[in-house]
Formats: structure tokens, C-alpha cells, sequence
């Protein structure tokens, strides 16, 4: 039997996307908590302002993350959710899961928690969606114990990083994401869990610039697939797309008659480098003009595929709006090959990555104010200067254009004698 | 044995990761692990991969609310217990997807996920997919506005374009609740954003109990907040904050360092519409969304005004973009003045940006060439 009447919530039932709502019902018949959420939410409909409390600290013996407490500010009237904290759980790479599993997290979860979860929060994380403070050591225990499960990142650590689907189930990735996820998360549990930055800091594994983990503009230290060597050409399967006899785009547009397939329309003519000709029958691609957008990729996926010489391209600093406005991530280095290691836990992989990942840390650990993201940090000492910490050599493929102003920091040491100069020297030779 | 109160450290484990990812992958996932040649999208919702190999693997993908319980995902597990070996994944835009070895296995699936009533298949290729959001008023301390109940009701309205393909381009909605964006909208198609309208309150009753001063001070980007002394209810004098309410945009960055300067308030906070943002590097590189519509106000529980301004937009984008033209691309090609016009929305000087320039000339894309200066 409903506990509150929720006459808002209740006409978000019907249509024929998922309701929250229905769902909510049917698990409070189990979990009687699940009432109060509906009943607390009702309330902020009717009063067009949420009733959570302002943050609390809760967590595990030994972590300083994982675990982010919330209470609500109308107790009283909804004692269910009183107490109402959030248990981020670090999901496996690309989020697949067996039955038997994602089965013994939810009889868990009935036993210790509400019932309501987040399948799956922003940054990746399962999310275990309210559960009282004596509830947290249990439950911790038997995510390590029985599950074999750990607690995900929140506060200034590294957070639980993510990646894309990859080589499971795409043509693409242009190195396993999935392996440098996972090597990544093993690797630095104790910066996952621990909370010692400045503040957040967040690792993405996409497989190719498509991007589907969003990892350039979501992560402060983005890590995208790439090739330098050349598009790999199919020409039978090239004029299998020109017949018309294979869908373009994989078929993507097929709900709507766009006319017949027009290869110099639709690739050629939208190649943003204009790289691309018809030879008589054969597609030619100038590899060296390629900026590697993957469209003619994305059109012809049977006819074209990404090089064979692959890696990654690595980018810093993304963040959203809070403090500085949105930032994307800049482009620092072009290629790096990444190599899984052997063995679980995996020895000896992507090395040239952590090498990378380490050196940022330790400048902006040592460098970074309170709260500020790394790419903050970099705005605020300017690229040139972080890429001389980086003892990366600046390449045009730093900047989208040069610089426009003429403010340039000259050092001393790069004028012919210095900047310490006699003002009376001066002055014998110009009068005031 | 369990956890022992008495004895918190004995027998603990710690700092053992996630399981490894392999376990989990359904046979045909894990035989033809990187030798996946091509991809098609047979109809809307359902994706066929082909290994080098010969094997196939169908993909059907379903929409799902990301708030969800635990009996849901025993329903999705019945499932892929039923047809798919007992094996699913989620997406990073929270869809759940069902994976079998053969096309004969598809339809015994797709007909048992119809049956079920919330699990609708369709988000592929040029058209709508799931929404990324925020907990909203669900479970949050700082929203500007609920993010599930938006999100149901912008996708009640735009359902039919999830389940077809008839977009130019695939249209990424995104939703969060507050200017923090935990869900990250800044580079969406048409990004939901939770604003506040209203200057912090200063509760001088327990500010100087329950924060530390020069971190709220500090918190503020553009200096808005200075110490002073307050007076408490009890007309006590007590060391506080003053904000200088003209220089405040909203952020709400003070209230995260000091619960004593709650922001939220009903007529205040609403909703903001940006768009043309993306995240690929197809064609052109990832690109910020845009505030078209600086406020609306939040009118629970089916957001009308939010809903229409959403759809308006993509339908105008819809008919009048070429194929193969995001959002974003479609209105830089023919001018944000006309992207107004087409759209019959107001512009305002809201959405003339005066805050700081951003480090707009520094590369944020992969697009590049191989040139002598790498080595």
C-alpha cells in the first residue's frame, strides 16, 4: 500500500519511455524505503526545490572515497530516508556484467541498501543508491569478500576511470581500452582510494577519435586511439558502396530516403581535408594530408579501416564549467604506444602511459591550488610553460593557431646580456 | 564469518579493483575479442558485427531509465539468461544491450523485450538515444531541478525518434542538474542544464559552526564574497560572509564549500538550453554547446516549456540539416543568426558570453598531421 500520495509523480507513469516512477512502485512493494524516496521527490515537485541535505562525511575504514553521504532535510516525515547514502561500487571495464553477478549485487542490495540504483553514475561507477551508515563496513565487506568488488573514486583522487567498448565489439579501437582501463584502475588503486590531489582527476580510454567514452572533453587526462600509418583501403568493397549494394553508414540513415549513395557527396566532398579523389574506379586517399576525422571510415566501414601502426593520442585537462567555464582537453602528446602488459594483476603494461600519467601528477600534486583541476592548473601557468615542465618540445600541433598578441614571457637568459642593466649608464646618455 | 564490528581490520580486504572485465563477455564476444571486421545496423536498436572469423554477433539495445531497482535489473538478467547465454553490458549513454550469436536467436529476444513494456530498443544511428543525467532532486544536494522526471517527459514526447533512424546525424540530449554538470552536457547536441537565478542566503545562525570562512570566500570565481559580521537570530554578533549580489552568476560553487549559502529557491531556479555541441572528431573537432535559451522556468511534473523548446529544435534541425550534419555543425554552416530565426527563439543578451576567455586557440581535437616536428 502507498505510503504518500503523490498525485505529480504519478503522471509520470504513463507514455512510452521508462518510468522512474512505476519502477520505484514496484520495488517499494519489497523495500518500504522506496515509499519515502517517492514521497520526499513528490514534495520537491510540489516545492520546486530539492529536500537532500548539504554532503556529511561517511566511508570505510582506510578509504577516503567511494562512499558519499546524504541525508534528508525532512526526516521526520520520511524516516526512510533519513540516512540515504550512496555506495559507488567500481564497475568492470566497458560495463559488461554476467547474470550471476549483477544477481548476487542485487540480493546484496535488497538485504543492505534500498534497492535503487544508478545503472550507472557520470563517471562510470555502479551506483548503490541509499543505505544507512551502519550498513557501509558490511557492506564493504561482502563487495570484497563475496562479490570480489571494490569501492570507486570520489573526492580529490583519481576517479574510477572508464573507457569505451573497444576491440569486444569494434572494429576501431586502435588499442585494447579495455586492458588499459583495468591495468590503469589495478595500477593505482591507492590514488583511487586515497584521496592526496588537488582535487578530482579522471581518466578516459577511448579507441578511436570517434570517442565514444567521451574521454576529450570528460576527462582531465583523455586517452584516444589513433594510427600514423594509412587508412586501409577494400576498393572491391568501395564499389559495393557506390552500387548502392551495401548500406552507407553501416545503415544509420536508413529511416529516412536520402536518394541513392553519391561517394563524391557524401565522403569525398565532406572530407574536411579534402584528401580524397576518384582514380577511375579506385578511392586514392593522400594518407599524409589525413587528419584521421574516421568520416569516410564511419560511411564505408566494410571498405575502409583504421591503419595497422596504432597507439593513442593523449590530451589534458578537460573538465566542466565549475570554476574557470567548460574546458576540453589540449592535445600534448600525438602518439604514444600503448602495450598491455602480461598476467592478472597485469605486469609491464602501457608504460609509456603511466610515465606520462606520473609526471603530470607530480607537477600538479606539487603545483595544483585546493580544488582546482589540472587543466586549471595549465590555464593558469600557461601551455608554454607546462609543456617545459613536461620537457615536451612545443610542435604547431599544439595550438589550433599562434598566438595573436604580442606578450611574450622572455626569459633573461634568452636576451643577449640579461635584464640587469645600469639606469645611470642610461641616464648619461638621455637626459630626463 | 562476516564483518566484526569488535574487530574492524581483521580479516579485511582492500584495494582489490574491479573483477576483471573478461569474465563477464558473452562467448561470441570473447572468441572474436578484436577481430571484428565490420558493423550494420540491420533496423533501429539492433547492431550486427562480423568477425574476421565469419562468427556474427547481434546487439539489440534498449533504453533504460538509469535510475533504476534491483527487481528491473532481474528482469534484464531473465532475459539474458533467456536468450543471451546469460551475459549483457550497459552503454556509456546508460542503454542496456543484449548480445546473441545469430540472427535465428534475434527475434525470440526482440519479441520477449517487447513483452516486458520498459525496455524499448531502438538508439542507434542517425537518431536519438538515451539521455545522460544527473539524480536531480532523486538524490542530490545542489540541483537547480529534477533530472528523471525532465528526462521522462523530454523522452515520452521524442520517443518515436528513438526508436527510428530518420535524424541527419545521431543527436546526443544530455541533462544535468546544476551548473557542476556531474553530467557533463557542456558537449551535447541540445544539453538540459539546472540554473539558479538567485544569490546565495547567508544563514548566520550556523555559518560560522558549520563552515570554514576563507574557503567560501575563496570559492568564489569572481570575488563576490568578502567577510564580515553577521547577526544571528539571536542578535548576536558572528563572523560571516557578505556576497555582493550584482557580481554573483550562480554558480553555486559557494554553497558546495559552505551549506550555510543554500542558493535554491522555486521561482529562481529553472532550466537552460544550450546546443551544437559534440563530442566526435568526425568532421569537424569536439565543440562546446551553446546557451540558446537562457531560462525556463521548472514546471514539475512534465516540464512543458523545456519539452517543447527541445523538440522544436530538433525538428527544425531535422528538416532543414544535411545528411550527415550534427547539430552544431548544421548551425555554424548557416550562422547562429539563423539558427534563431529558423527556431523562432528569442535571442537576449543573455547569451552573449561575459565571462573569460576561454584558451581558444590551443588544439583540442586529434585532427592533426604527422608533420617533422613529431618525432
Amino acid at each position: 500500500m502507498p505510503k504518500h500520495d503523490t498525485p505529480l509523480l504519478d503522471q509520470l507513469e504513463s507514455g512510452p519511455w521508462p518510468s522512474f516512477v512505476t519502477d520505484l512502485k514496484r520495488q517499494a512493494e519489497t523495500k518500504d524505503e522506496c515509499w519515502d524516496i517517492l514521497g520526499q521527490l513528490e514534495l520537491s515537485y510540489k516545492d520546486k526545490v530539492t529536500h537532500w541535505k548539504h554532503g556529511g562525511i561517511v566511508g570505510v575504514f582506510g578509504y577516503g572515497g567511494g562512499i558519499i553521504g546524504r541525508y534528508s532535510d525532512v526526516p521526520d516525515k520520511f524516516p526512510g530516508v533519513a540516512h540515504f547514502h550512496t555506495v559507488r561500487l567500481n564497475q568492470p571495464s566497458s560495463k559488461f556484467y554476467s547474470t550471476d553477478i549483477l544477481l548476487r549485487i542485487c540480493e546484496m542490495w535488497e538485504r543492505r541498501g534500498s534497492g535503487m540504483t544508478n545503472f550507472h553514475g557520470s563517471t562510470g561507477d555502479m551506483v548503490l543508491l541509499g543505505t544507512s551508515t551502519p550498513q557501509l563496513e558490511e557492506i564493504f565487506w561482502e563487495a570484497t569478500h563475496d562479490l570480489k568488488m571494490d569501492l570507486g573514486g570520489s573526492g580529490g583522487n583519481l576517479r574510477t576511470p572508464s573507457c569505451c567498448i573497444g576491440k569486444a565489439r569494434c572494429e576501431w579501437s586502435c588499442y585494447d581500452t579495455q586492458a588499459a582501463c583495468y591495468d590503469i584502475t589495478m595500477t593505482y588503486q591507492d590514488e583511487l582510494h586515497r584521496p592526496a590531489f588537488p582535487y578530482k582527476f579522471k581518466t578516459k580510454f577511448s579507441g578511436c577519435p570517434n570517442d565514444c567514452v567521451a574521454a576529450g572533453v570528460r576527462s582531465d587526462f583523455s586517452v584516444i586511439g589513433n594510427w600514423r600509418d594509412d587508412i586501409r583501403i577494400d576498393q572491391a568493397e568501395v564499389q559495393e558502396y557506390i552500387k548502392g549494394n551495401s548500406p552507407p553508414n553501416a545503415g544509420a540513415h536508413a529511416g529516412r530516403d536520402w536518394g541513392a549513395f553519391d561517394i563524391q557527396k557524401e565522403v569525398i566532398d565532406l572530407c574536411p581535408t579534402n584528401c580524397m579523389t576518384m582514380a577511375g574506379n579506385d578511392l586514392k586517399i593522400d594518407n599524409s594530408e589525413c587528419t584521421r576525422c574516421m568520416h569516410c571510415i564511419n560511411v564505408m566501414p566494410k571498405a575502409l579501416r583504421p591503419g595497422t601502426d596504432t597507439g593513442a593520442c593523449i590530451l589534458i585537462g578537460a573538465k566542466a564549467p565549475i570554476l574557470d567555464g567548460a574546458q576540453m582537453s589540449t592535445m600534448i602528446f600525438p602518439f604514444v604506444k600503448m602495450v598491455p602488459g602480461e598476467g592478472d594483476p597485469p605486469e609491464g603494461g602501457f608504460e609509456d602511459y603511466k610515465e606520462l600519467l606520473e609526471k603530470t601528477w607530480d607537477w600538479w600534486m606539487e603545483e595544483g591550488k585546493n580544488r582546482e583541476r589540472i587543466g586549471e592548473s595549465i590555464q593558469r601557468i600557461g601551455l608554454p610553460t607546462f609543456l617545459q615542465i613536461m620537457e615536451v618540445e612545443p610542435i604547431p600541433q599544439h595550438v589550433q593557431e599562434p598566438r595573436s598578441n604580442p606578450y611574450v614571457f622572455w626569459k633573461s637568459e634568452e636576451v643577449p646580456g640579461g635584464f640587469e642593466r645600469d639606469v645611470k649608464a642610461y641616464r648619461a646618455r638621455h637626459a630626463m | 564469518m562476516g564483518y566484526d564490528p569488535e574487530n574492524p581490520m581483521q580479516g579485511r580486504i582492500t584495494d582489490i579493483g574491479p573483477p576483471h572485465y573478461e569474465q563477464y563477455f558473452p562467448p561470441v564476444i570473447k572468441e572474436n575479442y578484436g577481430k571484428w571486421k565490420y558493423h550494420e545496423i540491420t533496423q533501429p536498436g539492433v547492431l550486427k558485427h562480423v568477425s574476421e572469423t565469419g562468427a556474427e554477433c547481434y546487439t539489440a539495445r534498449i533504453a533504460c531509465a538509469r535510475l533504476i531497482s534491483i527487481e528491473l535489473i532481474r528482469d534484464y538478467c531473465k532475459v539474458a539468461d533467456d536468450h543471451c547465454e546469460g551475459f549483457l553490458r550497459w552503454t556509456t549513454r546508460n542503454n542496456v544491450e543484449f548480445m546473441v550469436d545469430s540472427e535465428a536467436k534475434l527475434q525470440p529476444l526482440l519479441d520477449d523485450l517487447a513483452k516486458h513494456g520498459m525496455m524499448p530498443v531502438g538508439g542507434t544511428g542517425a537518431g536519438l538515444t538515451n539521455v545522460v543525467h544527473t539524480q536531480g532532486w532523486v538524490h542530490c544536494h545542489t540541483p537547480a531541478t529534477d533530472a528523471s522526471g525532465v528526462v521522462k517527459a523530454v523522452m515520452d514526447e521524442l520517443f518515436d525518434y528513438f526508436t527510428s533512424m530518420t535524424l541527419p546525424a545521431q543527436v546526443r540530449i544530455a541533462l544535468a542538474c546544476c551548473l557542476n554538470m556531474c553530467g557533463a552536457v557542456h558537449c551535447s547536441d541540445i544539453a538540459i542544464l539546472g540554473v539558479h537565478r538567485k544569490p546565495p542566503l547567508i544563514d548566520n545562525d550556523v555559518i560560522s559552526a558549520v563552515c570554514e570562512l576563507p574557503l567560501a570566500v575563496a570559492s568564489c570565481p569572481l570575488g563576490a564574497i568578502k567577510p564580515a559580521k553577521g547577526i544571528n537570530t539571536k542578535g548576536e554578533e558572528v563572523k560571516s560572509v557578505t556576497v555582493k549580489e550584482e557580481r554573483c552568476m550562480f554558480c553555486g560553487n559557494c554553497y558546495t564549500m559552505c551549506p550555510a549559502m543554500p542558493l535554491a529557491d522555486p521561482e529562481g531556479d529553472g532550466i537552460a538550453i544550450l546546443v551544437g555541441g559534440k563530442i566526435s572528431n568526425r568532421i569537424s573537432g569536439p565543440k562546446f554547446s551553446k546557451m540558446v535559451i537562457p531560462f525556463l522556468p521548472n514546471t514539475p511534473p512534465r516540464w512543458p516549456e523545456t519539452v517543447d523548446a527541445v523538440k522544436n529544435i530538433l525538428e527544425v534541425y531535422a528538416k532543414d540539416a544535411n545528411k550527415y550534419e550534427r547539430l552544431g555543425d548544421w548551425a555554424e554552416r548557416i550562422g547562429w543568426e539563423k539558427f534563431f530565426e529558423k527556431c523562432n527563439i528569442p535571442f537576449s543578451d543573455k547569451c552573449i558570453d561575459d565571462y573569460r576567455l576561454a584558451y581558444d586557440t590551443w588544439r583540442t581535437t586529434t585532427q592533426f598531421k604527422y608533420t617533422s616536428h613529431i618525432k
